[in-house]
């Protein structure tokens, strides 16, 4: 189960778009096996008939009405941007395609 | 963008049959975005309509905008679906520059609505039964330009550009399942779908609706399955199709160069596709791999919808007409024939139409306008503004006809300074001097005078070759510059005649 | 070094009142405290001291109109850097933000600023809240004020330090798997985790956004209890946010009566692994409990077992798609790869050059844990566990009112001596994360010094969702049993810091 290869780190570390150098590839490597192993146990106790909970404190319909709010200006929104032309974010060439 | 090689689509269909797929994403036209206060508006200068979460700032969080799922439930609810007692969102987790936060909400296991119906009428009057699979709330990603490079695209550009206005606005996708059995109407089958999509969110006022404007944007799924197999071939889904025609191009051309491909003892590669509004045609994009591994997982920013029992009742009961039904009652109202009906239909007039009638006009003179005269005035003025006749300005225009102050050709007249933005028909009538000039006496004076000027004419008449009366009902019009009902003029010319 | 400094935010509010100091001296002193002996301690990230003054000047000028804004107008507090300040850096202790400076204030920034406290600074932290030691910052760790070859806890150890070194009365904390109340154990304070939902998350650079709730860190029951009353309540920014009212936590305080109250001593975590210094403490403190007539039952959470490992694949999940906005799009570092390149790989470069170890780590984990053909085997499996340990309070809470157990395992251990052994150092957090798995409030209060080593130990008291006054109320009753046993509070039991020791 947590046999974890280097290739499928390196693959993970792509998804999570982390340029990783070989020597922390091969750490990490060893490290998430460990780590899976240690936390394999909780596969033992989650039976079917258990349902998940991914919220602490059950709540439901919580909204907001269509109201305009918040809005912050441009200027503030770019102040922090890397790289701007005035009014939008700038980013180096894209490689792949819309989603 | 080259072509590829493409197989006749009468032989295509011979050897395959088409299975479709279909995802319509609809904007909704709420004040604000789906998980943030900012403004929804279209247009805006870059980057203004924008909160701390449509940017994804550290700390930002989602709250849920209450209109957005009224409107959601609403849209499931036309499209015949069951509402679920308890939905979700969830994280699509990707890194792309026009998602601020590099994951998108939406909904993935627990959709707001599924297993609805459609029923899509397509030009030849055939029905097709189109089932949907579920309908899911999720929000739009930003606007990038590409910058540099020829064309504009993403290939070749220097860099990019993004703007977060669009970022946040609240979607509804729209999933069909399979849709077997088009066959030949494949292609008008898709474009009659997206129209009808188009007509139910406009009936229901929860989107703008504008394809230009990205409001509704489909992805269409084709493969081919060889006749006699029952094995589905690979799919390919075509992305960027912003016109209901190019929906229906867009489809006849996977078919066409699918089956060509396997035809060829190729194979269909699984992957997204561009279509190509100039060239007609589609490119190939990424292919589905696992980089497509999206590790959904429940948004813990956020709570399930369970919508009230009694929501959905008030909501249910305030759906407009389905678009089908009102086809068919408007057909039953009007009188008209199949193939009159056919053409509003598909000129998208139904609801000039309506508005006409409404405003007193006959359904076959309103007909006949908006399918004639102003269908010509529009279409000459493409390109530009477009006209601005409305359907209450045109059974005003019939209403002068009827009550004799217009003949057909000042009405056209009159329909131009219309269109020209000069006034309603009847400012323009009398501004103008437009009106038929229906005092006997003015009109015999200008027939006694052509008479005279005309003797063999007059002759003629008298021979009873009333035919020869054209002559002179032409110098009469002349005389009164168009502004007489030819029809009394002919009589009268005859009277005179007899009485000379 | 004035004296002003040693006071509780409770006192310096009374002395505010009664018009014997303002808040620009308070303020001052606390300056030139930090001046004096942050340079060892490094508690903070950022000081304003300016911007501070200012805040502290207006405060008395309110207070001289007769118009202050709340009981605690003009008295100081330390901010942890996960929480966004317009007026000063946010960082969260890492490197991806430097300089980083927010166009909006957190929700509980904003409260504190509405009730006329005075922001001192920004406090040090592990980096994103990933760790147990303030070592994970990037910004270099904290010290304990105990002893400064040793870690302060974490991941707030910044707050912790800050309030244990009396360079703030009053800090705020961030607790997603005991990350205030660790701290609070290690350095002699008081730290609270309130109700998820009690106190909102608006503002705090989210961890993993279904542990993470902010909470107060203070050297008193009641500071606590009066800063709680000050960041509660619902906010509209915030989905998960509760709306309900609550109680006043102070007046919970000056209250405090545990005659009857029924305390469950969680049984598994009572024995083995914890520290017998932390041990002693901890029934020392049972036993005053008892003595003033509460009743102790030993209570069984078969789940806690896997806790800790359900806990580490829910956070790293949480996380990996939390840390995913930094990106080097709209904010915070960009880093260009050599000769350029696209976008994704000025992303992958930003991220591998912006990010600390364990934050990849974790990242690379919760990357795993979620990804197709794993998800329900890890994620899905921990929602699971998250189920069972929800059931087991639920259960231990129908028998009693509050449960307790030692805060933490171990006292404070040396700088380095755990950071190459990342499941080790998990398993610290043992006693803290069931209550983040539920949802409940937990409170860590100082119980005494280990006998082997001296260094400080806490007990954490436990209630159920919405129960915080329940905490205040057994919380302040056995300081009170505590510091009259002792005839001192523990804090003043801490070496002197003179500054310059490093």
């Amino acid at each position: 189960m947590s046999d974890i290869s280097a290739e499928q780190v390196r693959h993970l570390a792509n998804l999570a778009r982390i340029d990783l150098s070989d020597a922390e590839i091969a750490t990490m490597t060893t490290e998430l096996g460990q780590i899976m192993e240690a936390v394999a146990s909780v596969q033992a106790v989650a039976t079917p008939d258990v349902p998940a909970t991914s919220h602490p404190i059950p709540l439901k319909n919580v909204y907001r009405a269509d109201v305009v709010a918040d809005v912050i200006p441009t200027d503030k929104a770019l102040a922090s941007a890397p790289e701007h032309d005035g009014s939008r974010f700038k980013v180096s060439a894209i490689l792949g395609e819309e989603q | 963008m080259a072509k590829a090689k493409l197989m006749d689509y009468d032989k295509a269909l011979e050897l395959f049959e088409p299975v479709l797929g279909f995802e319509v994403h609809v904007e909704l036209s709420t004040k604000t975005k789906m998980f943030s206060a900012a403004p929804n508006n279209f247009g805006s200068e870059p980057n203004t309509n924008i909160t701390p979460t449509c940017l994804g700032l550290p700390g930002s969080l989602p709250v849920v905008n209450e209109e957005a799922v009224r409107y959601s439930i609403s849209l499931g609810l036309a499209l015949g679906c069951e509402i679920a007692e308890s939905s979700s969102f969830a994280r699509k987790n990707y890194f792309y520059p026009d998602l601020a936060k590099n994951y998108q909400i939406s909904q993935f296991d627990e959709p707001i609505a599924i297993n609805g119906n459609v029923e899509v009428e397509l030009p030849n009057g055939r029905i097709v039964q189109v089932d949907i699979e579920r309908a899911h709330m999720e929000e739009d990603a930003g606007k990038l330009t590409h910058v540099g490079g020829s064309t504009g695209r993403i290939q070749g550009a220097e860099y990019s550009l993004v703007d977060y206005n669009r970022a946040g606005v609240p979607l509804v996708e729209i999933v069909t399942r399979m849709i077997e059995g088009a066959e030949h109407d494949a292609p008008e089958l898709a474009k009659a779908y997206v129209a009808t999509i188009r007509d139910i969110v406009i009936a229901l006022g929860i989107s703008d609706a504008k394809m230009e404007r990205g409001n509704l944007r489909c992805d269409a799924n084709v493969s081919l399955r060889p006749r006699g197999s029952d094995k589905l071939g690979t799919r390919t889904e075509t992305k960027n199709v912003n016109s209901l025609r190019s929906v229906e191009r867009a489809v006849r051309y996977e078919i066409q160069r699918q089956a060509q491909i396997l035809a060829d003892g190729g194979t269909i590669i699984q992957e997204t596709r561009h279509w190509h509004e100039d060239t007609g045609a589609t490119s190939a994009g990424r292919p589905k791999s696992d980089a497509d591994d999206y590790r959904y997982f429940p948004e813990p920013d956020l709570l399930p919808v369970v919508p009230d029992p009694a929501l959905i009742e008030e909501l249910r009961a305030a759906l407009p007409e389905k678009p089908a039904d009102r086809r068919r009652r408007l057909k039953a109202d009007w009188g008209f024939t199949d193939l009159e009906f056919q053409d509003v239909v598909n000129s998208g007039l139904l609801s000039e139409i309506t508005e006409t009638v409404a405003a007193g006009a006959t359904p076959q003179a309103a007909r006949k306008w908006w399918t004639g005269e102003i269908a010509r005035l529009a279409n000459a003025a493409e390109g530009d503004e477009g006209i601005d006749i409305s359907p209450a300005q045109v059974a005003e225009l019939q209403q002068l006809v009827d009550e004799g102050t217009l003949t057909d050709r000042l009405a056209r007249q009159v329909l131009e300074a219309v269109a020209a933005g000069e006034g309603s028909p009847r400012e323009i009538v009398e501004a103008q001097g437009l009106a038929v000039v229906s005092d006997d006496g003015a009109l015999i004076a200008a027939i006694d005078e052509a008479l005279s000027a005309q003797p063999d004419v007059l002759e003629k008449i008298k021979d009873g070759k009333v035919q020869a009366a054209g002559a002179v009902i032409g110098a009469v019009m002349k005389a009164m510059q168009g502004k007489a009902d030819a029809a009394r003029v002919r009589e009268l010319v005859l009277e005179r005649a007899a009485a000379l | 070094m004035s004296d002003l400094i040693h006071k509780s935010a409770a006192e310096l509010a009374e002395m505010l009142a009664a018009g014997t100091t303002t808040s620009v001296e308070i303020t001052q002193a606390h300056l030139d405290r930090i001046a004096a002996v942050d340079g060892d301690v490094h508690a903070f990230l950022h000081v304003n001291a300016e911007v501070s003054l200012a805040a502290a000047k207006a405060s008395d000028e309110r207070r001289a109109a007769g118009a202050p804004l709340s009981d605690l107008d003009g008295v100081p507090i330390a901010i942890k850097d996960v929480l966004v300040t317009t007026d000063m850096p946010s960082t969260s202790g890492s490197k991806i933000l430097e300089g980083w400076m927010s166009p909006y204030d957190a929700t509980v920034v904003t409260k504190v600023r509405e009730a006329g406290l005075v922001p001192l600074g920004k406090t040090n932290m592990d980096e994103f809240a990933m760790g147990s030691s303030t070592e994970h910052s990037a910004y270099g760790p904290t010290r304990n004020p105990w002893d400064l070859d040793r870690i302060p806890g974490g991941s707030g150890g910044g707050s912790a330090a800050a309030v244990a070194a009396y360079e703030a009365p009053l800090a705020l904390g961030s607790d997603t798997g005991g990350s205030i109340r660790q701290p609070a154990h290690i350095t002699g304070t008081v730290g609270v985790k309130p109700t998820y939902g009690g106190v909102s998350r608006y503002g705090a650079i989210a961890l993993a956004s279904s542990f993470d709730q902010i909470g107060p860190v203070t050297r008193t029951v009641l500071d606590s209890a009066l800063l709680h009353d000050v960041i509660k309540g619902h906010d509209r920014h915030d989905s998960t946010s509760l709306t309900d009212e609550w109680p006043s936590f102070a007046d919970a305080v000056k209250n405090a009566n545990v005659k009857g109250l029924k305390i469950g001593v969680i049984e598994q975590l009572d024995g083995e692994g914890f520290q017998p210094g932390v041990l002693a403490r901890f029934h020392e403190s049972l036993e005053l409990l008892k003595a003033s007539g509460a009743e102790i039952v030993n209570v069984s959470l078969p789940s806690l077992e896997h806790a800790v490992a359900a806990y580490y694949l829910i956070l790293p999940a949480e996380a990996s798609s939390n840390l995913a906005k930094f990106d080097s799009v709209r904010f915070g570092l960009r880093v260009q790869p050599e000769g350029g390149g696209t976008v994704e790989q000025v992303m992958s470069a930003t991220r591998e050059a912006g990010f600390g170890a364990e934050v990849k780590r974790r990242i690379i984990l919760g990357t795993y844990a979620l990804s197709a053909g794993y998800y329900d085997a890890y994620y899905g499996s921990a929602q699971k566990v998250r189920t069972l340990v929800q059931c087991d309070f639920a259960d231990a809470f129908s028998k009693v009112d509050v449960l307790a157990s030692p805060t933490a395992p171990t006292t404070a251990w040396k700088l380095g001596e755990q950071l190459d052994d990342p499941v080790a150092m998990w398993r610290g957090d043992i006693a803290t994360i069931p209550a983040n798995m539920a949802g409940i409030p937990g409170i860590s209060i100082p119980a005494g010094l280990a006998d082997e080593d001296g260094l400080p130990v806490g007990i954490q008291f436990l209630a159920p969702a919405r129960e915080d006054a329940r905490l205040y109320n057994v919380g302040a009753a056995l300081e009170a049993l505590l510091e009259k046993k002792w005839g001192h509070t523990l804090l003043s039991q801490a070496p002197e810091l003179k500054g310059g020791a490093l």
